[in-house]
């Protein structure tokens, strides 16, 4: 019985601490701003490349973004992946969750489907969460987000997973092919594997996929494709906070903390 | 563009979908009924509370006290615990149905996990995790406040050609309405079709407790990255002074303490008289969820921590250091009380 096919959807994304709001036109910039793979991508990652040392098989890293984003995609191969594709056309650009949810299904069955779609539960940047449950709905797949835990009984086609609640968790099963969204910092990513490192660099098979090679509709792709609209883009209003710095000791620092919130506590 | 499954001319009225969990009604539900019930007099159009489960009906009455016009009850088992499959399907069979002109969600898991699935089965726009919602005077369409990633910036979405407008909320932006057990409403009782190919995802067991509600809490001690895992003196200091304890989600995400004392974008967003914060750098994502807090205090040994900028008492030291010392002074303040 061959091993398990899982596509791992991966984007990169600014490093959060370097964005700022550029003063004059009010809008993000993103200039100096370094890029990582998005942290929840990366424990989606290490989550297919687990299953893929318990039962086999080969884990297809899937992306749509800019032209930059390929060296990311050679770190996932060089992490132990086996094939990468980047969806990557200005047509894609100004996507929201609908839009992107849509290209990347589409990707996924241009792959030519698989056992497993495992995503991050959402990403740094637009922080909606809201595409491993539209990627589910293009495909028509059944979904489980959130998921901290993951159990495969690949005989049966069975997954197992933990997945969180508001005040709880729940342990729920569903038969493969399905989608998962994973939780941030579930398991810890592995370093690149230094002996594939070259081939990841150089011969790895990093296919590059424009909406035309796949036939795409445009209406549904990037800003065409998107319902919503960002209507402004602004600098939050900051509260009119005191900011009094306390100094000395630590005993000095609560003593003169302790004379300035007394009234608001209450002893119990 | 993608077709719209309804126009806009044929759509109304304002929508909740009420969420529950153990027999009541989830509080970001009764949230969202209250300040749906503003919109929707702004708007002069119906409230509806959406309600689906297995006996769901006794939950009605308080959506209803609480602000709805009516109450769209879907009943039947593979609605109950909540699956993704059965409440998609009912939920967008009604929506079409329907036509509502908005449609509001709690911006919790099982919320989240409805309303990205839901959206794109009605191939429309979805507005996640918003900080306010408004409506434009001059177009009426819903105006969703959402707070970006880095430092201080703060976006509106706006869905102007798809209908619903769907957008989820974190517990805890609105207040809850005051119960006003006179109002009338409808109770309008739904058929529901759905047999066992309709759901695909199983629930084995569950684990839910009556967690800890910090969106009213009085008093936070809250801790981050700082204080690398240990929340004893923090549980000290809350128990002392009559706080909750609460969380960054790096905190949360690292198993220290529950998801229900999560604070900022993807938790709650609380409105304490005092919030104590522990080792939290500060990152936009957290402070909304502490912005509204009255007197805010910051203890970080990091000087450059951003927290700072959004603190009314700032003490750059060690976490453990500094609380020990408070935690002894009001014991013995405590202890001479008593003696």
């Amino acid at each position: 019985m061959p091993g398990l096919h899982t596509i791992v959807c991966l984007k990169v994304v600014p490093k959060s601490e370097e964005v700022s709001v550029d003063p004059e036109t009010r809008t993000l910039d993103r200039g100096n701003a370094r890029s990582e793979i998005n942290g929840q991508d990366m424990n989606a990652l290490e989550a297919a490349l687990d299953l893929k040392d318990t039962y086999g098989g080969r884990i297809t890293i899937l992306s749509m973004g800019p032209p930059f984003f390929e060296p990311f995609l050679r770190l996932g191969l060089a992490m132990g992946a086996d094939a990468a594709y980047l969806m990557s056309d200005r047509a894609f650009g100004g996507a929201d969750t609908l839009a992107t949810s849509y290209t990347l299904a589409a990707g996924i069955k241009a792959i030519g489907g698989c056992d497993l779609v495992l995503c991050g539960e959402e990403s740094s940047d637009g922080a909606t969460a809201q595409v491993p449950p539209g990627i589910a709905e293009w495909l028509d797949l059944p979904q489980i987000t959130y998921v901290s835990r993951v159990q495969v009984m690949k005989k049966a086609r069975l997954l197992r997973a933990r997945r969180q609640l508001q005040s709880g968790y729940e342990m729920v099963e569903t038969l493969l092919p399905c989608v998962l969204s994973v939780k941030l910092g579930i398991n810890e990513p592995r370093f690149l594997d230094f002996q594939r490192w070259e081939w990841a660099m150089e011969e790895a098979p990093v296919t590059v996929w424009t909406a035309a090679d796949l036939g795409l509709d445009e209406g549904y792709l990037g800003l065409p494709g998107s319902p919503t609209a960002v209507s402004s883009v602004g600098a939050a209003p900051s509260a009119q906070r005191r900011g009094e710095f306390l100094s000395g000791t630590p005993q000095e620092e609560a003593q003169q903390l302790l004379e300035r919130i007394r009234p608001l506590v209450r002893l119990s | 563009m993608i077709e719209p499954r309804y126009g806009l001319q044929e759509a109304r009225g304002i929508w909740v979908h009420l969420e529950h969990e153990d027999g009541a009604l989830e509080g970001v539900s009764l949230e969202l009924l209250g300040r749906a019930r503003t919109l929707a007099d702004q708007r002069r159009e119906p409230l509806t509370g959406v309600l689906l489960g297995g006996d769901v009906q006794p939950l009605a009455a308080e959506a209803i006290a609480c602000g709805a016009d009516t109450v769209i009850l879907a009943e039947h088992p593979l609605l109950e615990p909540y699956t993704t499959d059965p409440q998609t399907k009912v939920m967008a069979g009604l929506v079409l149905e329907h036509k509502p002109d908005m449609l509001l969600l709690g911006a919790t898991p099982n919320g989240r996990d409805l309303a990205g699935r839901l959206a794109v089965r009605l191939r429309t726009g979805l507005t996640a995790d918003c900080t306010d919602l408004t409506i434009d005077e001059k177009s009426g369409l819903l105006v969703g406040e959402v707070t970006g990633f880095g430092q201080g910036i703060l976006a509106t979405i706006e869905c102007p050609r798809h209908r619903p407008q769907m957008a989820t909320v974190r517990p805890g932006v609105f207040t809850r309405p005051q119960p006003d057990p006179s109002r009338q409403g409808d109770v309008r009782l739904v058929p529901v079709e759905l047999s066992e190919a309709d759901q695909r995802v199983r629930v084995l067991r569950r684990s839910t407790s009556k967690g800890v509600d910090i969106t009213q809490a009085e008093r936070l001690v809250v801790g981050g990255r700082g204080v690398q895992g240990d929340f004893a003196l923090l549980k000290k200091l809350a128990r002392l002074m009559g706080a909750d304890v609460g969380a960054s989600r790096v905190a949360v995400d690292q198993g220290w303490v529950g998801h229900d004392r999560m604070i900022g974008q993807t938790g709650s967003i609380t409105r304490p008289k005092l919030a104590i914060v522990c080792g939290v750098s500060g990152a936009t994502q957290f402070t909304v969820g502490i912005q509204d807090a009255e007197t805010v205090v910051a203890i970080n040994s990091d000087r450059e921590a951003p927290i700072f900028e959004t603190a009314d008492y700032c003490i750059v030291d060690d976490v453990f250091q500094v609380l020990a010392p408070l935690i002894d002074a009001l014991e013995r303040e405590k202890a001479g009380k008593k003696g």
